[in-house]
């Protein structure tokens, strides 16, 4: 394993290496070759719902009477009643806070893979999103993540920019050998750092001038900022999109950073992954209904998923976005108006190529005796078919290392076709 | 490499994988010195072991055995050579440390106070911002009648959670702080390389709950004191130490037909965590790293079963989890408790060995088995050798190493001794090979600042933004030392924003951390004294006096080669210093 790594983490430097200084904007994409510039234009974004989100509430089955019986003051009203839910299939209604989503449901570019996770057990967040981020549930010592993995045997050329998360921190899921570019959140993408003065920049050249592992690095990363600080540059195409907006600046947090991904991922074209993590859903109290905690939270997710879809344009129809979250939460409220850790959640696909206006999946039920451990919605679809699904059939990835991806992963007949084909 | 990789892939790869390596061992000896001058210098070593006053293995010893030069250690081991300073650094009992530095260390919570009274102020801190949101929750449902809830619970609910983290935010910091001065500060330099490279090798999270309370205690309990002692000791004291026991489960863990299970609705069940872990991770590895002396440890799924049988009821007293009373003053040797109820008491056969039913002694028995075995000689050896000598290491050092541990009943000093007197140690081969961890980088880069640092935050966020978060490794196997790990485009970019922060006088470390925005609770908690915090006051400009280069040039001597120099000393003074803890020099070790 460590020697893999190692040999791999080399062949990304030396890829550096052969660009040297050179800008890797379109022009490198550009020489790649056809077959390859094809594959490399499929793009998944993959957005973490730290805390476990109430799926039962993202899409509440509201035609089963268990339903209401079970969540007598936080259920969702039935569609058409007072902030009730918005309809999808007549079995499932979609949380009114997620109403920006709809236009992309009857679109048929949203989906859902419903009653969806990790199949091992634990209720602790730690764990859970450990295992969900490193891909082997019930395993703690994988030390890489599965998109660090995802990363390293895509086709095509690696790029300084193909893998991308936004946030300070490095998450679990991108853990590896690969490198990963990171786009700060907030105004933060953009804030000048000491690299960025050219004065400054000439002198670490001439230290990081030879042909070592180490100064190879560093240019390289020099390559990925340039890459990304371009690609954010208002002052390209995006002028006519925020005159459309008179110059509104839009709401903090989310849908911002859902705006600045766009932009980049529209500018960079060797960006092919990306990583958001969003906190806040671990609503033990008080979790509200059409208004209140959730919904706070719901809100501007769907705001931001819909700029997303928008803003990407013509990407969209190559991108296949991914929520999800380490495990959902029980089926009955608590005593305090909220709900506790649960077993199976909803897993939310969007794009172009997302077989959608669909809840996919085989649906258990939420009667007491479908339910696991006689509290939680039961999982029928393990979250890791559904990704590596994306992975062959959207992102070219190779079939014969999905092994590599998801190392033990059983084998399922009934994985849910969510993309077109 | 896959079997399904097209071999014409394979062999593109291998090829820069050469060329990368030979790259790497040519810029060290193009940066420090002319090949002749490096030549000289290898057979004076090969004549004399180590000569008062080679620089090369000046530099060498003060960035493997310290984690680099403050200022005046490198005149200090000119003067007094190498392997009298090896010799002091493998004795850390017989150096004092200045009663101004104990203060520093003993005035923090995390380190002066019994795991039991930590374990209170945890406890009673959780328990307080649970009730305190209980009653928000039902107040604002009262307030809202049959309306949904309004936006002010979630509010109020974020206050409550902001002082709950506020609380836990005492216990890190103090953890955080207490190391970081260590590794910074204090002459016992080994001692503290060395407590690094076991946490790590014995690593615990610190984000697991009541783990946030114990990693410093473990710390100091389990880890230095025997950092340089015998491995069973060390092993015995991180197997029973709550940490441990609570961040890889062993405390639920509990026998199928033991008497807490017998007449149970609900059985409590065997934990395989630990027991698997402790053989994978802290004793027998896995790959059998160096692959030669026949020391592969055959062990299967069935031996980590029965092994975990073995150690069921290894648990820690009740009271931590909360409920049953105070804990108050109870250190953390006395928390460990064997709870015979929980105990398997079957007939275990174990890598060969017939284990009749002996309670907590089974246990025992494991450790003194395990710890050796020939398999954990060569693990620790490679370890280790990968450590202090090179990320792919001279399988005849690891030999030596599996040796000697072997002969010495698995004392860590003396394999520590044999280690660095070695030839392949001194080899120039080793020297600068290592790439440095984000933690031996920022902490070289304050040491040779000569900065007497009194607040530890910057340092913290810099490691978080590394991707190496102090105390922060979620996995049971810590964080790796090589530079397949750490060597990435965004790190070196972040590491250079450091140096240059650093350099300019940006991070404020040598004043203390403004006082924090909320009321610190854990005094009213009671079992939690916490300094006294200053009134706020107008705050000074963030800023200290920026580095001169010349002075660190001084500090880090021969660490730094001359085509470093050159380019510093032909730059513009503000730059000057950044260029230094910047260089790629610096960046290795």
């Amino acid at each position: 394993m460590q020697r893999r790594q190692f040999v791999r983490m080399l062949s990304v430097a030396g890829a550096g290496a052969l660009t040297g200084l050179m800008p890797m904007g379109r022009s490198a994409w550009a020489a790649t070759t056809p077959s390859a510039a094809s594959a490399s234009q499929k793009k998944m974004v993959v957005i973490f719902l730290r805390g476990a989100v109430d799926g039962l509430s993202v899409v509440a089955p509201y035609a089963e009477p268990d339903y209401a019986r079970y969540r007598p003051t936080i259920g969702l009203p039935a569609p058409g009643k007072t902030d009730g839910l918005l309809d999808l299939d007549g079995h499932f209604g979609l949380h009114p806070a997620l109403a920006p989503l709809m236009p992309l449901w009857t679109s048929g570019k949203l989906a859902f893979v419903h009653a969806s996770g990790s199949p091992d057990p634990t209720r602790s967040h730690f764990d859970a999103q450990d295992y969900m981020e490193s891909g082997t549930p019930g395993q703690k010592r994988t030390s890489d993540g599965w998109m660090n993995r995802l990363l390293g045997e895509l086709p095509g050329r690696p790029s300084a920019t193909r893998g991308l998360s936004v946030g300070a921190v490095l998450p679990r899921i991108y853990a590896g050998p690969v490198p990963v570019a990171s786009m700060a959140e907030g105004q933060g993408a953009t804030r000048p750092t000491i690299l960025d003065q050219p004065h400054v920049a000439d002198a670490f050249a001439r230290l990081y001038d030879g042909s070592d592992a180490t100064s190879r690095t560093y240019r390289e990363s020099l390559a990925a900022r340039r890459e990304v600080l371009a690609s954010l540059d208002p002052s390209a195409m995006e002028k006519e999109q925020m005159a459309a907006n008179n110059g509104a600046p839009l709401p903090n947090g989310f849908p911002d950073d859902a705006a600045r991904l766009a932009r980049l991922m529209r500018n960079d074209p060797n960006v092919q992954l990306a990583f958001v993590a969003l906190g806040g859903w671990d609503t033990h109290a008080g979790q509200g209904t059409a208004r209140g905690q959730l919904a706070n939270r719901l809100n501007p997710l769907g705001q931001g998923l819909a700029i997303l879809a928008d803003r990407l344009g013509p990407v969209f129809d190559d991108t296949v976005v991914v929520v999800m979250s380490e495990f959902g939460r029980t089926a009955r409220e608590n005593g305090n108006r909220g709900t506790d850790h649960g077993h199976g959640n909803a897993m939310w696909v969007l794009g172009g190529p997302v077989a959608g206006g669909k809840v996919h999946g085989r649906w258990p039920g939420i009667d007491e005796s479908s339910l696991n451990e006689n509290r939680d919605l039961a999982i029928t679809t393990d979250f890791r078919d559904v990704v590596a699904d994306v992975a062959e059939r959207h992102l070219a990835f190779p079939a014969a290392q999905l092994a590599q991806l998801f190392p033990d992963r059983p084998v399922h007949g009934d994985t849910p076709r969510i993309l077109r084909t | 490499m896959h079997p399904e990789t097209p071999p014409s892939r394979v062999s593109r790869v291998a090829a820069q994988a050469r060329s990368s390596v030979a790259a790497a061992c040519a810029l060290s000896a193009a940066i420090a010195f002319s090949l002749a001058a490096a030549q000289s210098i290898a057979s004076d070593q090969q004549a004399n072991g180590s000569r008062v006053g080679d620089d090369a293995l000046v530099a060498h010893v003060l960035n493997r055995v310290a984690f680099g030069p403050r200022p005046g250690d490198v005149e200090r081991v000119r003067r007094i050579g190498v392997d009298a300073y090896i010799d002091e650094q493998l004795q850390p009992e017989r150096i004092s440390v200045s009663p101004a530095y104990r203060q520093r260390i003993d005035v923090l919570d995390v380190q002066r106070l019994p795991a039991g009274t930590l374990i209170d102020g945890y406890r009673t801190a959780q328990r307080d911002a649970r009730e305190a949101q209980r009653a928000q929750a039902l107040q604002a449902g009262a307030a809202a009648g049959d309306k949904p809830v309004d936006d002010g619970l979630s509010e109020q609910k974020s206050d409550v959670l902001a002082t709950r983290r506020q609380q836990y935010r005492v216990l890190t910091q103090q953890a955080y702080e207490a190391r970081l001065i260590q590794a910074i500060d204090s002459p016992r330099q080994l001692q503290e390389v060395m407590t690094d490279f076991w946490y790590n090798h014995f690593n615990v999270f610190v984000g697991k709950d009541l783990d946030r309370a114990l990693v410093s205690n473990y710390e100091r309990d389990a880890i230095r004191p025997y950092a340089l002692g015998h491995f069973r000791d060390l092993l015995g004291a991180t197997a029973k130490h709550p940490a441990m026991l609570f961040y890889l489960d062993n405390w639920l863990s509990t026998g199928a037909d033991s008497d807490v299970n017998r007449n149970a609705k609900q059985k409590a069940g065997l934990n395989e965590n630990y027991a698997r872990e402790l053989m994978e991770l802290h004793t027998l590895g896995v790959e059998n790293e160096g692959k030669t002396g026949g020391a592969v440890a055959n062990y299967t799924q069935k031996d980590v079963t029965e092994l975990a049988r073995m150690l069921t009821g290894w648990t820690f007293d009740g009271r931590a989890t909360g409920r049953g009373g105070p804990l108050e003053g109870v250190e953390s040797a006395a928390l460990f408790t064997f709870a015979p109820r929980r105990h398997d008491n079957g007939t275990k056969v174990w890598l060969g060995h017939r284990i009749t039913p002996n309670g907590e002694q089974e246990g025992e028995f494991a450790l003194d088995v395990l710890a050796m075995h020939p398999a954990t000689a060569r693990h620790l050896s490679y370890e280790l050798a990968q450590s202090f000598v090179a990320d792919e290491p001279p399988p005849t050092l690891v030999d030596r190493l599996t040796a000697r541990y072997l002969a010495t009943d698995g004392d860590i000093r003396e394999v520590m001794r044999t280690l660095l007197y070695s030839a392949e140690f001194r080899d120039r081969k080793a020297m600068t090979a290592k790439f440095k961890t984000p933690y031996q980088y920022v902490v070289s880069a304050t040491r040779a600042s000569g900065v007497d640092v009194l607040n530890v935050q910057p340092l913290v966020g810099t490691l978080a933004q590394l991707g190496m978060p102090l105390y922060g490794c979620l996995t049971p196997d810590g964080y790796k030392n090589t530079e397949a790990a750490w060597l990435n485009p965004e790190g070196m970019t972040r590491r250079i924003n450091f140096a240059t922060a650093l350099a300019t006088g940006r991070l404020a470390i040598d004043r203390p951390a403004p006082p924090p925005a909320a009321p610190v609770a854990m005094a009213a908690a009671g079992a939690m004294p916490v300094k006294a915090v200053a009134a706020p006051v107008a705050q000074p400009p963030q800023r200290m006096s920026p580095l001169q280069a010349v002075p660190l040039l001084e500090t880090l001597g021969p660490t730094i080669g001359d085509k470093t120099r050159g380019v510093v000393l032909g730059t513009e003074p503000q730059l000057a210093a950044a260029l230094v803890l910047g260089s790629p020099d610096f960046m290795r070790r």
